[in-house]
């Protein structure tokens, strides 16, 4: 038996901020590929603590539903699944690399393939795209088309910003959009001033965040100048010094982060059997170009 | 009720690889003298295979028992077999009956009775209720007049303890465990609930014919982790982490709390794990050896450590305990000393919205607090109270 559990960090003041782990949860748990899926939280229940207990399968994929590297991934989680055997360097990671380590958690008879986070994989790509073509309705969004990816950034941790550059440039490579800029909240460059970086009269904004809340849906909106007052909500697009911004709000709520999710497992040695091609139909997504998805996606159709 | 001839042959089959199976009550062996079958009620032996199956047919509760058991539910040795035997005072594994029969100061599911296949039947047939926090099981047997071949098998009705007199057409009815997810997620209030486990379930819903995965997964969303901490408990093997423990593996932002002074864990305790604002049995304590003075409630299921809305919440009381304790001076009335009691305590008892609009009589009515704020505090809003220089 194979268990899945999505790791997430959830809130105790706001409800929806476990949404998309139940939504990906679910989408995984339609495609029966796990023997088991479960969610787990850092602020709800059940707790990181008490999760792996409540499985019964011998081999337990946990894939982190986090943005980047770091604390949680690197300290929080590991010691709360008690992985005793846990070190940051088993990943060999310089920020952006995890992929998997395989230990044994202390409190159970079990074998745990602890991943790395859902932001940094390569699929990850994927879904900001996915989400730019979502929120413009139109499934050739590009030409003529700016799109900046949006993260936190902290001085306390500099993966954060390595995940967004990075699937930054990887969208750059694709030469799909006219331009294509990493901005953050706390750091330079900042996404307060999202206009002066671009050309392009249309600019698709993509925060990488997993959850829609405080950030995405009051500080971002109103610091990029698209509505006076979050509560009084934003046209898409919105006109803004000359452009038309396209704001997509929390990447992590498209439904495509079900397939990055897998895509973590099965790098760890999940059999998620066709499970990735049911995922992406029902997110109605293209089999991306060449690459290593181009066989995992095959029969998907575009 | 017949006994299905598929459940024969598997039975028959089971006998042949193992030798000889019991279970429940039920014994069959082969030997070199034929089949021997017993039950507490009757036994035979010597019998060739015509034999066997005309006397499982007079056992036919022990034969669909065992096959419920054995192929239905299986999973030997699971919390979530163990619960659902729980469900319907069956006997629980070995392991567990001996360590309770050896050691009476183990800790015994409440007034655990086992009974008998025939027994259990019986009470099967009307459906038999169990209560797991707010939630009430009811286990019955599947109607099986036209469907021989489920004769044994269990379905499951979860309701809310408050709804048990309630007729199920005045009930919101699911049968997606899933759906428990959207229930625990608000009080009556539409408040967010982010402790699981709090005395905070909403009525007016059921789900009926559910599976035994299906139950477990659906008590799963409604209170996680509960089942494999009570079947860790039942087997005598609850790791229990106490507070100093728990304190000091944090990091980050609650690095600070294994500095909160130790009467202040017990103020906490006392304010967060009882069984007023949590359905868990703390089993947790300050350190081995060392326990709190608050009790621990009679919750169903054990706590088996500080959760993360205590760790939470200790860090804020950690930077307030740091403060130094201060003398002011301020002007009330004893009436008006005795109100401030009133109303900390309408607060924390969470009564405030139960208070009459026009009960001035209690002390903590809005018109009496803010006549009180208005008469005694100052102009920037705060208490009109002076510090005295010691």
């Amino acid at each position: 038996m194979q268990a899945l559990v999505i790791a997430a960090h959830g809130s105790h003041l706001n409800p929806d901020a476990s949404d998309p782990t139940y939504a990906h949860a679910d989408a995984v748990r339609e495609t029966g590929a796990f023997d088991e899926v479960r969610e787990a939280f850092w602020k709800e229940e059940p707790h990181f603590r008490e999760v792996i207990r409540t499985l019964e399968s011998d081999e337990v994929f946990v894939v982190p539903l986090f943005i980047s590297e770091g604390y949680f991934t690197e300290q929080v989680i590991p010691r709360e699944l008690r992985l005793e055997e846990w070190d940051p360097d088993l990943w060999e990671s310089d920020g952006t690399d995890a992929s998997q380590v395989t230990l044994e958690a202390t409190d159970v008879d079990k074998t745990i393939h602890y991943c790395g986070p859902t932001g940094t994989h390569d699929a990850m790509t994927d879904v900001i795209v996915q989400r730019a073509e979502s929120v413009t309705g139109d499934p050739d969004v590009g030409d003529g088309f700016g799109l900046a990816v949006v993260g936190h950034g902290t001085d306390r941790n500099e993966n954060s910003a390595k995940a967004i550059e990075y699937h930054t440039v990887r969208i750059r490579e694709r030469d799909r959009f006219d331009e294509v800029k990493a901005l953050f909240m706390d750091e330079e460059p900042e996404v307060d001033d999202v206009t002066d970086y671009f050309e392009s009269d249309d600019v698709v904004v993509v925060p990488l965040f997993v959850a829609d809340g405080y950030h995405t849906q009051e500080d971002i909106p109103e610091d990029m100048g698209l509505t006076e007052d979050y509560r009084l909500g934003w046209d898409v697009p919105a006109e803004v010094d000359g452009h038309r911004i396209w704001y997509a709000g929390a990447v992590g709520t498209e439904g495509l982060m079900a397939d990055v999710i897998l895509e973590r497992a099965a790098d760890a040695g999940a059999d998620v059997g066709d499970a990735r091609d049911a995922i992406r139909a029902a997110a109605n997504v293209a089999v991306p170009d060449g690459g290593r998805d181009a066989d995992a996606g095959a029969g998907t159709g575009d | 009720m017949t006994v299905p001839t598929a459940d024969v042959d598997d039975l028959q089959a089971a006998v042949e690889t193992d030798g000889a199976i019991e279970f429940d009550g039920l014994r069959l062996a082969r030997g070199e003298e034929g089949y021997a079958l017993e039950t507490p009620e009757s036994d035979w032996s010597g019998l060739d295979e015509v034999e066997l199956r005309d006397a499982l047919v007079t056992v036919r509760e022990y034969v669909t028992n065992w096959r419920y058991w054995q192929d239905s539910i299986g999973g030997d040795g699971t919390a979530r077999r163990t619960f659902l035997r729980w469900c319907e005072r069956a006997p629980l594994a070995d392991e567990i009956d001996r360590l309770r029969a050896d050691d009476q100061s183990s800790p015994a599911p409440d007034d655990y009775e086992t009974l008998a296949v025939p027994q259990r039947y019986e009470i099967l047939r009307d459906g038999f209720d169990r209560e797991w926090g707010q939630l009430c099981v009811t286990t019955r047997l599947v109607d099986s007049h036209d469907v021989d071949e489920r004769a044994g098998e269990r379905v499951y009705d979860l309701w809310h303890v408050d709804d048990a007199d309630t007729d199920l057409a005045d009930l919101e009815v699911y049968d997606d465990p899933r759906d428990a997810r959207e229930i625990a997620t608000f009080d009556e209030d539409d408040r967010y609930r982010p402790l699981k486990t709090a005395p905070t379930l909403v009525s007016g819903w059921a789900f009926t014919g559910l599976s035994g995965d299906e139950l477990v997964e659906t008590i799963e969303f409604f209170y996680p982790a509960t089942i494999a901490n009570w079947h860790r408990e039942l087997r005598g093997d609850l790791d229990v982490d106490h507070w100093l423990e728990t304190a000091e593996r944090q990091t980050g932002i609650y690095d600070v709390i294994d500095e909160l002074p130790r009467e202040a864990v017990d103020w906490m305790a006392e304010a967060c794990c009882v069984d007023s604002q949590c359905l868990r049995r703390r089993e947790w304590q300050y350190e081995a050896g060392d326990d709190l003075d608050v009790d621990g409630g009679d919750g169903p299921f054990p706590c088996r450590e500080p959760c993360s809305l205590v760790v939470a919440a200790a860090r804020k009381w950690t930077v307030l305990e740091s403060e130094d304790e201060r003398t002011y001076e301020l002007e009330l009335t004893t009436s008006e000393l005795n109100q401030l009691t009133e109303l900390i305590d309408a607060v924390a008892e969470g009564r405030t919205d139960e208070i009459r609009e026009a009960d001035v009589y209690d002390g903590a009515n809005r018109y009496r607090a803010r006549y009180l704020r208005a008469k005694r505090f100052a102009d920037d809003g705060s208490l009109d109270a002076r510090e005295v220089d010691e």
